[in-house]
């Protein structure tokens, strides 16, 4: 049974990009956390939606994210670069630790340079071209030295495989991109303000799967720059991409482990039934 | 199913023929006015003074500046509060306060603009010791930011609310997002809005009559008393003499094709540009 999991990740991978194959089986557990999340509890006013959460998120690392609609993927991620408080109503209690320093006792704004997102549907500014929605983050906050946000987003775009894309039509209008850019662009964006972490809410939930392939392989090398912590409702994608995963449950976290294991061997019966798709 | 077929017909009939009348009321104004007024519009009708009653010939040359400049300030009073007010509305608005002024806003917007002319007969005139071109402009101002605030106001929130969070995500401070990713995003909806308030208050008549007052000659100043397009179109059409008579078709020819140009060039606006679709 627990072998017959793994085969359809494995499939997958083998058939759209064998090089990725080996993200899900890298070995982990020795990273250093980056984020520390102790005890969060949130909510939007009327109980919470989150029961205590704690897992530290590995340095350079992929954590994914997974469970089924309504769990409170998004609300979780959403409190770690404090765009939870942008809700009405919104509340959240507990600890979340940037390589030790207290999230909420910093100013949100700073906060989110270091914790940069991207959200589900591509969100492009529509009246800024290709060129100043990467460089927005950085000429919104004062930095007008054209030579050093010139060469900011060059590097951002190339970060996001976007730049052979885009580098003849950069004055173009953004929301002439197709969906995958515009998602890559969005990355791009985030990038530009050099985070720490990236949180990725359902990156892909609006792409197509070539376009998919792209972000996951970008994810890929991402990694090796920041820590991303990623939340998806796809399974494969959780498998192929990440090496730590967290299952959560109605508000609360299952499971936390390395990927491996929680798609081969998980220790929870709810993750089993989780992962072979037997609800949610 | 005979009967629901005759009331179906009948029905259609009636609401075609109330669509034509409101069409040809248009098209009447319009062609009633074009008709009388275009002949008398020639270049000294445009660029020269008023001639003493009596002798024939002369312009309305003070008008059309008099009309330049009060609708101009007022336009730069009103324009800023009632846009500054829409963001207030749109971005912080949900409470009480924010409830309280859409309130007004709706209020005064449906306020008789003579009322308008009144308050700034109180607020300016009489304080100043006379009729003047400021005190116009703020009778206008005050019709132009209740119109300005709540079709701003629509207008900002019609931005996706994940454009905000796109850039508070990047680390942008809330005022900055508000004002170089959300205004730049309405803008073309704000300025519309703005565009067509402004024509409306061009054509305003009533809140100058005893604000800006009217005059035969060009103005000597803001706290003078000032010509503008709608008051000599009021005064020549009142007036006995037939040649007055031309002159006021004329000048109401002109208000109009200014308002009809404003109304085109506005809605031009709001339609979106190739590629770049948004709202
Ligand atoms: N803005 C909001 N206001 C009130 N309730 C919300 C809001 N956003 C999410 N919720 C509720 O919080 C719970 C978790 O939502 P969410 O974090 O979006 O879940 P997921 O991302 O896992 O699908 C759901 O029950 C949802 O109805
Ligand atoms: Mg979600």
């Amino acid at each position: 049974m627990k072998m017959t999991m793994i085969e359809p990740i494995e499939t997958e991978k083998s058939l759209r990009r064998p090089e990725v194959g080996a993200a899900g089986s890298a070995p982990v557990s020795g990273g250093k956390p980056v984020m520390d999340v102790r005890e969060l509890r949130a909510g939007y006013g009327s109980g919470d939606v989150l029961h205590g959460i704690s897992l530290a998120v590995p340095e350079r690392s992929v954590t994914a994210i997974i469970g089924p609609s309504g769990c409170g993927k998004s609300t979780f991620i959403r409190c770690l670069n404090r765009m939870h408080e942008v809700a009405p109503g919104a509340e959240c209690r507990g600890q979340v630790l940037l390589g030790g320093r207290d999230i909420f006792a910093m100013d949100a704004v700073e906060l989110r340079r270091e914790v940069g997102m991207v959200f589900q549907k591509p969100n492009p500014f529509p009246t800024m071209s290709i060129y100043k929605n990467v460089a927005a983050g950085l000429t919104l906050n004062g930095v007008r030295d054209k030579a050093v946000v010139r060469g900011r987003v060059e590097e951002s775009l190339r970060g996001a495989a976007l730049w052979d894309e885009v580098k003849d039509r950069l004055d173009g209008p953004a929301t002439g991109l197709s969906g995958g850019q515009q998602q890559r662009l969005c990355i791009a964006r985030a990038l530009a303000v050099e985070p720490k972490i990236l949180l990725l809410d359902e990156p892909c939930s609006a792409l197509d799967p070539s376009a998919t392939a792209r972000v996951e392989e970008l994810i890929h090398a991402l990694r090796k720059r920041l820590s991303i912590v990623i939340v998806t409702h796809n399974m494969q994608q959780a498998a192929r991409v990440s090496q730590r995963t967290a299952f959560f449950l109605m508000g609360e976290l299952v499971e936390y482990d390395d990927t491996r294991k929680i798609f081969t061997n998980p220790s929870d019966k709810r993750t089993e039934d989780y992962v072979t798709g037997r609800f949610g | 199913m005979k009967r629901r077929k005759v009331v179906n017909a009948a029905m259609l009939t009636l609401t075609g023929v109330c669509a034509l009348l409101s069409l040809s009321a248009l098209f009447a104004i319009l062609g009633y006015i074009a008709w009388k007024g275009a002949a008398a519009i020639n270049w000294g009708f445009l660029t020269q003074l008023p001639k003493p009653v009596g002798e024939t010939g002369g312009g309305i040359a003070h008008s059309i500046v008099g009309s330049a400049k009060v609708v101009g300030l007022a336009a730069l009073l009103g324009i800023p509060v009632g846009v500054l007010a829409a963001v207030y509305l749109a971005e912080y608005g949900n409470n009480k306060l924010g409830f309280l002024v859409r309130y007004a806003a709706d209020v005064l917007n449906g306020i008789p603009s003579i009322v308008m002319g009144i308050f700034a007969y109180a607020l300016v005139v009489v304080p100043f010791k006379g009729f003047s071109a400021l005190a116009g402009s703020v009778a206008l101002a005050v019709i132009l930011i209740p119109m300005v605030t709540r079709s701003s106001e629509e207008f900002i929130r019609m931005v996706p609310g994940s454009i905000r969070e796109a850039a508070l995500a990047l680390g942008v401070p809330q005022w900055k997002v508000i004002l170089f990713v959300v205004l730049p995003t309405a803008s073309r909806g704000i300025m519309t809005g703005a565009i067509l308030a402004v024509s409306r208050i061009a054509g305003e008549t009533a809140p100058l009559i005893f604000t800006a007052f009217g005059n035969r000659f060009w103005d000597e100043g803001w706290t003078h008393p000032i010509a503008a397009l709608p008051l000599t179109i009021y005064n020549y059409a009142i007036s006995p003499y037939r040649d007055w008579h031309e002159q006021a078709w004329a000048a109401a020819f002109l208000l109009l094709m200014f308002v009809l140009a404003v109304n085109v060039t506005a809605r031009t606006l709001l339609r979106p540009r190739g590629g770049a679709a948004q709202g």
